[in-house]
């Protein structure tokens, strides 16, 4: 079970990551996006899932990720990411429930690129019984 | 002038392990219920999935050849119903199409449909473009 003392908690990213013009090829690849000079809209999921995938699997929380199946998920784009963007990504944990014996968990992940807010996005996380 | 209730032309996006694959690599999300068949069916799925960011990913691409591209998108939701199941071996669709739910100036409301084998995929999807 997560440990519910971490719901309303927020995880600061460690390091700043930069976005690099190969990581959006290849995403616009996947999709057959020929246009690269700015990212797909839902690009930025690469770096706040593995952000939540570093903070869940805590010991202190105790995700088991592979458990788990995405339930909804929301972006609002302030702008559209391009490469070299320097992100500072927050997340926070705000709300959890458990619907039969599965457990339901919702975050939100800000990135800032200095005091600049690009993305914010919202991901319902299900951690099948 | 695009009118409210306009509905847009349908697409058929198609799906394989391979681009599994390459999504899976392209987004770092490398759980194996979307590569490995053993595993899948070991959690109880009844095959390989996609991604379900794969799928909005996807239909995030018909929302940008429409709106003029992927810088007119601000807002975009969707709730992963059922999962796009994808055999070895087979190319799987992805069938998307939208309806203009609301016109505020430049900002269109897009409500989204998506099915796969004719079962629908994602439920409340939808997307505020600016065109």
């Amino acid at each position: 079970m997560i440990n519910p003392d971490s719901v309303g908690r927020t995880f600061e990213g460690a390091d700043s990551l930069t976005v690099s013009q190969s990581e959006i090829d290849a995403f616009c690849a996947v999709i057959s996006e020929t246009d690269t000079t700015v990212a797909p809209p839902t690009f930025s999921i690469r770096i706040s899932l593995s952000q939540y995938e570093s903070i869940l699997t805590q010991p202190e929380i105790g995700v088991d990720w592979t458990r788990l199946v995405h339930g909804d998920q929301k972006f609002e784009i302030y702008r559209p990411i391009v490469a070299g963007d320097v992100f500072k990504c927050s997340a926070t944990i705000e709300t959890l429930r458990v619907a039969a014996g599965n457990e339901i968990i919702s975050v939100r992940s800000d990135l800032h690129n200095g005091s600049e807010l690009v993305v914010s996005s919202w991901s319902t996380l299900v951690v099948r019984a | 002038m695009i009118e409210v209730g306009t509905v847009l032309d349908e697409k058929v996006f198609y799906l394989d392990r391979e681009l599994l694959k390459a999504y899976a690599d392209a987004s770092g999300d490398q759980n194996p219920i979307h590569q490995n068949e053993e595993f899948a069916l070991s959690v109880g799925l009844p095959n390989v999935i996609a991604h379900g960011m794969l799928t909005m990913a996807l239909v995030g691409k018909y929302v940008t050849d429409w709106a003029g591209g992927s810088a007119a998108v601000k807002e975009y939701s969707a709730r992963f119903v059922k999962p796009v199941i994808v055999p070895a071996g087979e190319k799987v669709d992805l069938t998307v199409s939208a309806t203009v739910a609301e016109v505020n100036g430049n900002q269109i409301s897009l409500t989204l449909n998506a099915t796969s084998a004719g079962v629908k995929v994602l439920g409340m999807a939808k997307a505020v473009v600016v065109k």
